[in-house]
């Protein structure tokens, strides 16, 4: 063996030792956590098995999955679902992109603005949505107790229990679905700013020049706006479109904090919870755990099939 | 050619000051959304309950009926300072470890030949992606059926799981951008791999060390769903598992669940406070998942 051989083997093996802790870790609690869920999901396992050997009996079936697929609800579920992640992602990339577009420019204060608008996204789970809640509170909530006074509600809304609001509006009545509206803009509050770091980090990269050629050329504010800023932002908004549709679409913690899953708030990743905890069917809660994690199979390989060469 | 160069500076005109209507409401706008939420939290764990029982509508904070009963109750009487400690003791570990680990990694990737190298830099963003509520379940089970559930311990490895990938890519990408010549210089003179990540690699990366400390502190103080799952001992709930049980406890009492509530923001915003290059870097970089 050459001596540059052997210094390539040597180098070799001392990586694998530094990157071995890491990987033991990253295999024991994602990797394993993935291919156990797949043994679990075609098992029919109850809540009261996990001591006993017969996790490991090996009796598949496919019970889980019809179990999950048949049931009444699952439609209104997926249907839920896919309103709670297209709207939240909506919401969340539009408020980011104004909160950008306003934070822009230069004058005083624009560190400030720039650091308050963070917050939102960084404090803890727990506190912002026990704080939303208490504000939207039927009875003790500030935002109810001060439209009842000031005479625009004539009974408060339970913004968070209540599946249906009807309205009327201009002799139109109309119903919206009240809690799963709130859970939306809850998330386009909390995760705006998400969107807002990357489209202001965009926005400043966007080349001076092509300001002043345009207002040179006589270009308006807005039509600047339209045919120079839009376009530049185009790749930034298409990927967080989706990266905010992925992980709202397995977002737990949020709608559960809030709603509990009830008041037709209830998504998939709620389901996966309450088929564990509420029927003590872990099969069916891997199941749709396994739902989950198909659909966001089939996106990472779009981003990474597509998206990746878009943005080079 | 003249009147219409003044009808387009008219316009350019008016839209200018259409521009500056909608930036000053957009800006108080998105003041009083953000703002208030924290705001109405500090307020209201402030009052006493007779207060925002009687009079919930009131958006001023009296300075003469401030009230700490609340912090006191819920730090002496509701086991917070316990839940605290924890919280303190789990976000600290989790940090220390994937410090260490996720520099050693970053070294090894960055500056050593061996087989799989660009697969392992590209299949870390793809272990990122994997969501908690897809991992909770199996580990639920498997952490039960071991017997290991109930620990802290195990919470740590899986926050530090959580986090790892993250903080890899964060400090390979910045190693890669730091110059090897003198590291060539310390290997040359008898540096060991280690003492070269400890004399030169370290001190030269503060930075982004700082940032992956903040990412991983914020991530395991702010964890909720793994705590909430697998500790049953109340002896061992972090603080976040512990706002919840306030919550569901006491059905009245506002006053508390907000006073925990403060509790439990208010580390996290002094750090950001003090750092937030570094973790606005740390989230950007890592496009932190949540």
């Amino acid at each position: 063996m050459s001596s540059l051989k052997r210094m390539h083997y040597r180098e070799g093996r001392l990586a694998f030792w530094m990157l071995t802790p890491t990987f033991a870790v990253v295999l024991a609690f994602v990797l394993f956590p993935v291919i156990w869920n797949l043994w679990l999901c075609l098992k029919p396992v109850s809540l009261a098995d996990l001591r006993g050997d017969a996790l490991f009996h090996f009796n598949l079936t496919l019970d889980n999955f019809w179990r999950v697929f048949s049931d009444p609800d699952f439609g209104t579920v997926l249907l839920t679902s896919l309103t709670y992640t297209i709207g939240g992602s909506l919401l969340s990339i539009l408020l980011g992109l104004a909160a950008a577009l306003l934070v822009c420019g230069k004058f005083r204060g624009r560190a400030f603005l720039r650091g308050l608008f963070i917050s939102p996204y960084i404090a803890p789970v727990v506190a912002v949505t026990f704080t939303w809640s208490f504000i939207l509170d039927p009875q003790l909530g500030v935002l109810n107790r001060l439209a009842l006074d000031s005479g625009l509600l004539t009974r408060p809304i339970p913004f968070l229990s209540q599946r249906w609001l009807d309205l009327e509006v201009l002799g139109v009545g109309f119903r919206i679905p009240l809690a799963l509206t709130s859970v939306i803009l809850f998330e386009g509050w909390r995760y705006f700013p998400f969107a807002f770091l990357f489209i202001l980090a965009r926005l400043q990269g966007i080349p001076n020049e092509l300001y002043h050629a345009a207002s040179v050329d006589g270009a308006t504010p807005f039509q600047r706006f339209f045919h120079i800023t839009v376009p530049q932002l185009a790749t930034v908004l298409s990927t967080l479109f989706l990266f905010r549709f992925i992980w709202t679409f397995n977002k737990f913690d949020d709608v559960f904090l809030l709603t509990r899953g009830q008041a037709g708030t209830k998504t998939l990743p709620l389901n996966v919870y309450d088929y564990a905890f509420g029927e003590f069917n872990i099969g069916a809660s891997s199941a749709t755990a396994m739902v989950l994690f198909g659909v966001l199979a089939i996106f990472i390989f779009v981003y990474f099939r597509w998206g990746v060469r878009i943005e080079n | 050619m003249k009147i219409e160069y003044s009808i387009k500076l008219r316009r350019e005109r008016l839209e200018n000051c259409i521009i500056r209507f909608l930036r000053i409401t957009g800006i108080l706008f998105f003041i009083i959304m953000v703002a208030f939420p924290f705001y109405w939290m500090i307020v209201s764990s402030l009052r006493p309950l007779e207060e925002i029982v009687m009079n919930p509508a009131n958006l001023g904070l009296d300075i003469g009926k401030i009230d700490f009963k609340a912090y006191y109750d819920v730090l002496f009487d509701h086991g917070f300072l316990r839940y605290i400690s924890n919280s303190i003791y789990v976000s600290a570990i989790t940090v220390a470890l994937s410090l260490v680990l996720a520099t050693v990694g970053g070294y090894a990737v960055t500056r050593l030949r061996f087989r799989g190298r660009a697969f392992m830099s590209y299949s870390i963003l793809i272990i990122y992606m994997f969501p908690a509520i897809v991992l909770v379940i199996p580990l639920y089970v498997i952490f039960s059926y071991m017997g290991l559930r109930d620990s802290i311990h195990v919470l740590i490895l899986v926050y530090l799981a959580q986090t790892l990938p993250v903080a890899l890519y964060m400090l390979m990408s910045y190693f890669k951008t730091l110059p090897v010549e003198m590291e060539h210089a310390g290997l040359m003179d008898g540096c060991t791999r280690f003492g070269v990540i400890w004399r030169i690699i370290i001190p030269l990366s503060a930075p982004a060390l700082a940032s992956v400390a903040l990412y991983t502190f914020m991530i395991a103080w702010n964890e909720f769903l793994f705590a909430f799952m697998f500790l049953d001992t109340p002896d061992k709930f972090t603080i976040s598992r512990g706002v919840v049980q306030l919550a569901g406890s006491v059905h009245l009492s506002k006053q508390l669940v907000m006073a925990a509530s403060v509790m439990v923001t208010i580390p996290i915003l002094i750090l950001f406070l003090f750092f937030e290059r570094h973790l606005v870097r740390g989230m950007t970089a890592g496009a932190m998942k949540g």
